[in-house]
């Protein structure tokens, strides 16, 4: 890796002061994503500013009818949540899910989302769960945060510090991981909320997005069955070696019918 | 000598003494080794599969901060290429084209990965940082990636090689196989292909050179398989330095998996850049580079013809096969598509007529050599795929289609078409044995009961033979090697009577410093924490060959033995000397040396004593001393064989593959220390899975690779594979020509692992009709076969 400077703020306004120092700056949570781009030479930047010193940044609270996840919670911390085992299983067994051990340590959800990779599982359970994601300036709701490959709304310096999730009454995620990198290939987050479904598709293509047709199809009729006659479309989904689009679209519809299916 | 079996002794589960120190952190691979003054080198590589390298400015770098030197081509002139040690001719007699295979690239680069510059600094940081100063002009080639393409018209890799062939060989009968097939009830016909592995040792390449001004001697530290090797290859081919200038040194290794057989450039490169420095220089690789730069295995593409008469007897067996040598040929690339594949093509049969093709092709990617099997998994994979074709084409049982074709015990030695004598063997045993193990006969209620849970359930048979220890120095002569092939072992005696041994066997994860103390200890009757095996220096070990091929116990093992017998006969001089009798009457058992018929003896530790404290020895007719060394060159190959069987689920919704059972039945002959047997077999296992359902190395067109990563190279996980039921065979059939009865067993995981889960698929898929799924059976692969079955 090349030289930079390191920053160590303990709290938001210390970490948005290093941030806006150098337009360089990077920020890092748990450094999952930061560090091997750093080690490969891809990235090159002045300052890495750590939120690792931030307090109460990874905290998972109820709020009224919500839960708030800290950016800073760590996947194995949100797996091991008492609050999500009971209200929200579902994003538990996804953070569960995601790496290995070592991974589950360090990454954060804030530093998934932030890093918006088309691959990853968070982005799924957060448009799903028609979470909120708020940073040190706004509140972003998930669908329109997410804008592409690696791309969302946040500007340079912004900092993500919470996500807001409502809680549904029924949830489950149905991950088919990429054979060697076991990030998900397809991963379907399946949401049932009192009066509406919501069904969101990370891995498959540049970034997460929702498949409204089954979305109306399980608010009608929230079956498995209710899936089979929906045909995904190939047309701008991801195609690499491990999945090409048809398998990818085909692999959509399997998922989101195995996660109807989980969600009992 | 009579054995009491003992709990170190030949034959006992031993706990790997080596284990203690690796799995505390204190092993001490190279990279742990850290010399004063040391300096680190950075290679700069080809981003391209082809170019011609129009210029080179390494100005900016040489004036970098930290940096000693910048080191192109120009600055090797004097420097050989990276030779090969094996000789294939052509069927028509012309030798193997040999293009040169510079240390760093000569004006053209060849794959991506070749390396081009060194740059060595202070740190590595510092090198690295300078690397990105050099500038280098490349014109763009057209890649040649594809082997039929290569071999039909595109633009020569080499000018030594006009068509990209590096040779054309044959092995068998053509003519009697033509007929032979001509005439048949029914031929089975595949085409297939063995995809291409990368080796992936948990510790990745890592070399330190060293250089003595005062004496002129070189040292080179390296994760190497074979020193001794090593220092052959580079001293006389590259370096042209004489080996008493020469030492190297490569002491724990963490897997090799046949990659680190062979000399690299970075060896080279290091050794001589510390001279001209007069200062230590390291290189390690990264992962990145391993993809890039570390030889990678099998890639094959097959058509196999098996002829049957109407009894289901094969008749013949016809292989034309394509195998892709990759850019350079590396050292011992040539002979493992051929006299370590074309030679197995009997497998554990009587096919009478065999014809066998090969045409070794030039490509701009990575070089292809020895991974664990070498040449025996991509045989084993074609006979145990065609012959399930076979089964299933004519309606046959595929474990009655190979018990019928079977060579029979009373049949040994068996003589095959291709070369080969087969010593010892009895195959219908471990196939009776892993039937059992399997309950084939219970598996049409597995599969009607995953049938019910939407799943499609298979089981798949292979039988393998693999020709292990290679062996003998004069046959391997005759057939084109550059070296011989046995191995030496020195056994020293202290005066306190413990033993320290030195083998040219290496050990990179096989357990060596335990089989080689068990055996030691039930030979000497030498208590086993009194022997200390030591491998991996040229200057403690007088010679060795070093490990592959599965040939340490019965190469190296065989080599101690003989000195072990010395060892004996010397302390049966001393023995006799000390006893007032004479040598013949002295009887030596358990480590007690006695006059036969007396109560009179001598004990192991007097007698090393009296060895080396010689105050009344008649010195004309005894030494004092107590030390001794054997060449051992093998007669044979040794044939370990067995049987698998696998049962795998399928999810046709997603084409998902699980490996619910595997059961293995193995006859390695005698076995030292069953624990480290059934390890090995695990690994083998493991790998073979590996390549059956995940791993590829995958290129693009343009010769880029696609899977330079774990991002996208799927390595095997614990999760992908079930619990293993792996047993030897109650009916062993010792090796006849080796001393210990020992056959090797560190391979034949990876051998007959691949066809027994690619047929257990087949099976699975086989009421679709599908007749074949090529490796790895991927998801995707898997789900694309149903589907094409399903609408087809
Ligand atoms: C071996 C391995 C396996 C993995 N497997 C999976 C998997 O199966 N599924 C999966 O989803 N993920 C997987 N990951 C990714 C990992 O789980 C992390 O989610 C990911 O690396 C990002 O989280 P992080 O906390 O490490 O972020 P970092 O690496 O620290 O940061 C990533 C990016 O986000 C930015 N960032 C971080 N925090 C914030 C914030 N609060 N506000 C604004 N920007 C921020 C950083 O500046 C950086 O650009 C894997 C990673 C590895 C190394």
């Amino acid at each position: 890796m090349y030289d930079f400077q390191y920053a160590r703020p303990a709290n938001i306004v210390e970490a948005r002061a290093a941030l806006s120092g150098s337009n360089e700056a990077v920020l890092m949570a748990g450094g999952q994503t930061l560090i091997p781009t750093l080690k490969q030479r891809l990235r090159k930047p002045s300052v890495v500013v750590d939120l690792g010193s931030v307090r109460n940044l990874g905290e998972v609270q109820i709020m009224k009818d919500k839960i708030m996840i800290g950016a800073m919670a760590t996947h194995a911390n949100v797996a091991a949540s008492p609050i999500l085992a009971k209200r929200l299983p579902a994003l538990a067994a996804l953070a569960g899910g995601i790496g290995d051990p070592h991974v589950r340590a360090r990454g954060t959800i804030g530093g998934s989302i932030a890093n918006a990779d088309p691959a990853a599982d968070y982005p799924a359970a957060v448009v799903a769960l028609n979470a909120d994601i708020v940073t040190d300036r706004r509140t972003t709701a998930a669908d329109s945060f997410f804008k592409g490959l690696f791309e969302t709304t946040l500007a340079r310096d912004e900092i993500v510090t919470s996500i807001h999730i409502k809680v549904p009454e029924k949830a489950a995620y149905a991950k088919f991981p990429n054979p060697a990198s076991r990030f998900a290939l397809v991963g379907v987050f399946v949401a049932k909320f009192k009066d509406n479904v919501r069904v969101a598709v990370t891995g498959a293509g540049p970034s997460v997005f929702r498949l409204p047709d089954m979305e109306k199809a399980l608010a009608q009729s929230f079956t498995p069955d209710a899936l089979v006659d929906i045909a995904v479309s190939p047309d701008r989904l991801n195609s690499d070696i491990h999945a090409a689009a048809d398998y990818r679209a085909h692999l959509i519809g399997v998922m989101a019918r195995r996660a109807v299916a989980a969600c009992g | 000598m009579t054995h009491q079996p003992s709990a170190t002794g030949i034959g006992a589960s031993v706990k790997r003494v080596e284990d203690l120190r690796f799995i505390r952190g204190r092993g001490r691979y190279t990279d742990d080794i850290n010399l004063p003054r040391q300096a680190y080198a950075h290679f700069l590589r080809s981003p391209h599969a082809h170019a011609r390298i129009k210029t080179i400015n390494t100005e900016k770098a040489k004036s970098a901060s930290g940096v000693v030197m910048v080191v192109t081509a120009v600055d090797l002139a004097k420097l050989g290429g990276l030779p090969c040690g094996w000789l294939i001719h052509s069927r028509d007699g012309s030798p193997m084209k040999e293009p040169k295979h510079p240390v760093l690239a000569e004006g053209t680069v060849r794959h991506v990965g070749d390396p081009v510059v060194a740059v060595i600094a202070e740190t590595v940081a510092q090198a690295r940082d300078a690397a990105e100063l050099v500038e280098i002009d490349y014109e763009a080639l057209p890649a040649v990636v594809d082997m039929a393409a290569a071999v039909s018209g595109a633009a020569p890799i080499h000018e030594a090689a006009p068509e990209n062939v590096c040779y054309d060989w044959h092995l068998g009968d053509e003519a009697a196989t033509d007929t032979a097939i001509a005439q048949a009830t029914h031929v089975a016909t595949l085409d297939l292909a063995n995809n291409r592995l990368a080796p992936n040792a948990i510790e990745p390449r890592c070399y330190i050179g060293d250089f003595n001004s005062a004496t002129g001697e070189h040292t080179l530290y390296t994760s190497s398989q074979n020193p001794h090797v090593i220092r052959l290859l580079m001293g006389a081919f590259v370096m042209q330095t004489p080996e008493h200038k020469i030492r190297v040194v490569s002491q724990d290794v963490g897997g090799g998996f046949g990659s680190k057989i062979y000399h690299y450039a970075e060896e080279a490169l290091v050794t001589w850049a510390a001279a001209q420095l007069n200062r230590p220089v390291k290189w390690t690789s990264d992962r990145s580079e391993a993809f890039l730069s570390d030889a990678q295995g099998r890639d094959h593409k097959t058509r196999v013809e098996l002829a049957l008469d109407k009894d289901g007897k094969f008749t013949a067996l016809r292989v034309r096969t394509l195998a892709n040598m990759g850019a350079y040929l590396s050292t011992f690339a040539s002979v493992i598509p051929t006299y370590l594949h074309g030679t197995l093509m009997a497998g554990n049969y009587t096919t009478p007529a065999i014809s066998v093709g090969v045409k070794a092709v030039f490509t701009n990617t990575v070089p292809v050599d020895a991974y664990r099997g070498a040449g025996r998994p991509e045989a084993t994979f074609l006979i145990e795929r065609v012959i399930d074709l076979a089964a299933q084409e004519t309606n046959r049982d595929p474990a009655e289609l190979r018990r019928l074709n079977y060579i029979k015990p009373s049949q040994f030695p068996y003589q095959t078409p291709v070369a080969l004598t087969y010593d010892t063997g009895n195959y219908e045993r471990t196939l009776d044995m892993a039937l059992a193990a399997a309950d084939y006969k219970g598996f049409a209620a597995r599969k009607a009961e995953a049938g019910s849970r939407g799943k499609l359930r298979g089981i798949g048979i292979a039988s393998y033979i693999e020709a292990c220890g290679i062996a003998p120095s004069n046959v391997a002569g005759a057939l084109g090697a550059r070296a011989g092939l046995y191995e030496c072992g020195t056994i020293r005696v202290n005066p306190t009577g413990s033993v320290t041994v030195m083998t040219g066997s290496h050990s990179h994860g096989q357990g060596h410093e335990t089989t080689f103390a068990q055996l030691i200890s039930d030979k000497l009757g030498v208590p086993f924490d009194q022997i200390d095996i030591v491998h991996g220096d040229t200057a403690r070990i007088p010679f060795g060959m070093g490990t592959y091929g599965s040939r340490s116990l019965a190469v190296g093992g065989s080599a101690l033995v003989n000195a072990a017998e010395k060892i004996v006969a010397k302390g049966k001089k001393i023995a006799a000397h000390m006893l007032e009798v004479s040598e013949e009457d002295v009887e030596f058992d358990a480590g007690i040396f006695k006059v036969a018929g007396t109560d009179r003896q001598k004990n192991f530790g007097e007698v090393a004593f009296q060895a080396y404290v010689p105050h009344n020895f008649p010195l004309e007719t005894l030494e004092p001393g107590l030390e001794e060394t054997a060449f051992y060159d093998p007669k044979n190959f040794t044939y370990p064989a067995g049987v698998y069987v696998c049962e795998v689920e399928v999810d046709p919704d997603t084409g998902v593959v699980r490996v619910e059972k595997f059961c293995a039945a193995d006859d390695f002959g005698k076995i030292i220390n069953p624990m480290i047997v059934e390890g090995q077999v695990h690994g083998g296992l493991a790998q073979g899975i590996g390549q059956a359902l995940l791993e590829h190395c995958v290129y693009d067109g343009d010769g880029q690779l696609i899977t330079g990563s774990y991002m996208d190279y799927a390595m095997p996980r614990a999760d992908n594979l079930p619990t293993f039921q792996v047993e030897t065979t109650d009916q062993p059939t010792p090796c006849i020509h080796n001393p210990l009865g020992v056959k090797g067993c560190g391979e034949a995981g990876a051998i007959g692992s691949p066809p027994a889960v690619i047929n257990a698929i087949v099976n699975a898929l086989a009421d679709l009709g599908v007749t074949h799924i090529d490796m790895p059976a991927t998801p995707q692969t898997v789900w694309r076969a149903i589907q094409s079955a399903r609408n087809g």
